[in-house]
């Protein structure tokens, strides 16, 4: 298990963000997590990318634990924020070499010119990101994620965004990375789930109110639609 | 940390922030050295660059705070900062890569007035009739001057979210640093107290004379060291 979280809760002032939640990922999977706006998705993705303690509770990610090990665990996680706040000064190429500098990659150009191949940077290379379309710094930010070719990716709402065509393009990326590595996205679109999810973590104020399968996720709620069995179960 | 510092370099010298605040404190140096009848040294009649080095803590104290401002503080605004942060760097490795960055970009501001000393060498009578121990004392004093606005600035700019906010604290702290301690030292029950030793200026004119004292040292130094161990326990506030 990559990613093994126990007992985890979160407390802002007075306000339980998550509240007791346990879960675990493993390689080979995507793992979808879905909740309404302020169900806690991001503060869970946030503690286990070691940017907030959790106030109780022990997180670890490929056996390293989130607070007392945060760089190693850093080291293994891709992270794109939900935000994805970039330099917007900086040209891509100069975003990726300083995230590839930080992870210490060697051939760091090559390993560059893979990444941008892979999420479609290549027409717009040239460019600022400040001077870039919303979905071409979506796939910056996921070109940064995966740069340091890490074990565990962490995507808070990847495909925000981006167009229909771009969608295709970056799902089957998402697809093609979970077969060896840990993936856990969160986001709101349900086909999406259903075209790239295998296990599936529905999340409602603070606690886990689904940890299935897709298929079982069927199978319990008498086919129902992903949407209709959300909608159920968060309402 | 290296990295941070060449990313940091590189945005600054890539948008105009760098070559404006630079390019301003020259322009305002030159005046005051050379135009300004009040302070011009054409008009003083002496080759000596004294006024250089009392006019320029008092520059330092607006371009410093104005090239730091953004640092951390635009980090946290746009949320760049998560990106830093979710990467394997220590908050030690972000604070001194952003303070050796700006560091650099003062000796960069600093680098051109070389040619002032040279003009006034050139000016002496007879020619090089120059305290050069005094001017070579004073450029160590400028540059630990510099390092502690740095450090102040740097400091400021990491307790908010606002630039302006950053800038007008860094501005306010680093004159009071510089000459508040002095100022209070006037004051009735402080008289016997020593208490302009805190200040920066005490120092600052210490080293001027070309003295290099441990003790000023010691005392730049510890200032740099204190206000960016600051910055470092407020950016770990986000570990409430």
């Amino acid at each position: 298990m990559s990613i093994q979280v126990q007992n985890l809760s979160k407390t802002y002032g007075t306000q339980k963000a998550i509240d007791a939640i346990s879960f675990s990922a493993e390689p080979g999977k995507v793992l979808g997590f879905l909740g309404p706006n302020g169900a806690g998705k991001s503060t869970t993705m946030k503690i286990l990318t070691c940017f907030i303690p959790q106030t109780s509770g022990t997180a670890t990610v490929n056996g390293f634990d989130t607070v007392k090990e945060a760089l190693q665990v850093r080291q293994q996680i891709g992270y794109l924020p939900e935000s994805n706040a970039l330099y917007p000064d900086l040209y891509i190429k100069e975003a990726l070499t300083f995230i590839a500098s930080v992870h210490k990659i060697h051939h760091p150009e090559k390993r560059i010119a893979e990444v941008i191949e892979e999420t479609g940077l290549g027409p717009e290379q040239q460019k600022k990101i400040g001077q870039l379309s919303k979905g071409y710094k979506q796939r910056v930010g996921l070109a940064q994620a995966i740069l340091h070719n890490p074990q565990v990716l962490i995507l808070d709402e990847p495909t925000s965004g981006l167009d229909p065509n771009q969608l295709i393009g970056i799902r089957a990326l998402i697809k093609e990375l979970g077969k060896t590595k840990t993936v856990i996205l969160s986001t709101h679109i349900m086909q999406e789930v259903e075209a790239v999810c295998d296990q599936v973590i529905i999340i409602n104020k603070g606690k886990i109110v689904a940890n299935e399968t897709l298929a079982q996720l069927h199978q319990q709620h008498q086919n129902q639609s992903l949407e209709q069995i959300f909608i159920k179960l968060t309402h | 940390m290296l990295t941070i510092l060449q990313k940091e370099i590189t945005s600054y010298l890539s948008s105009l922030v760098a070559y404006v605040t630079i390019g301003v404190f020259l322009l305002v140096l030159g005046l005051f050295l050379w135009v300004f009848p009040d302070t011009s040294i054409l008009d003083y009649g002496y080759a000596d660059l004294g006024n250089m080095f009392s006019t320029i803590p008092y520059l330092f104290m607006f371009l410093i705070p104005a090239i730091t401002m953004r640092s951390l503080a635009e980090e946290k605004k746009e949320g760049t900062f998560e990106l830093l942060a979710t990467r394997p760097i220590t908050d030690w490795q972000i604070v001194l890569g952003k303070y050796f960055a700006c560091l650099l970009l003062v000796l960069l501001a600093l680098l051109p007035t070389l040619v002032y000393v040279y003009s006034v060498h050139q000016l002496g009578n007879p020619i090089g009739n120059l305290d050069v121990g005094a001017v070579i004392g004073s450029y160590i004093g400028l540059f630990l001057l510099g390092g502690t606005f740095v450090a102040i600035g740097i400091f400021a700019s990491s307790i908010t979210k606002n630039q302006i906010i950053a800038f007008t604290l860094a501005v306010f702290m680093c004159f009071f640093m510089f000459s508040g301690f002095d100022s209070l030292s006037g004051l009735l029950s402080f008289q016997n107290s020593e208490i302009q030793n805190l200040g920066i200026n005490e120092h600052y004119g210490a080293i001027s004379r070309g003295v290099l004292d441990t003790r000023d040292l010691v005392y730049f130094l510890s200032m740099i060291g204190l206000f960016l161990l600051f910055t470092k326990t407020v950016l770990g506030g986000r570990k409430w």
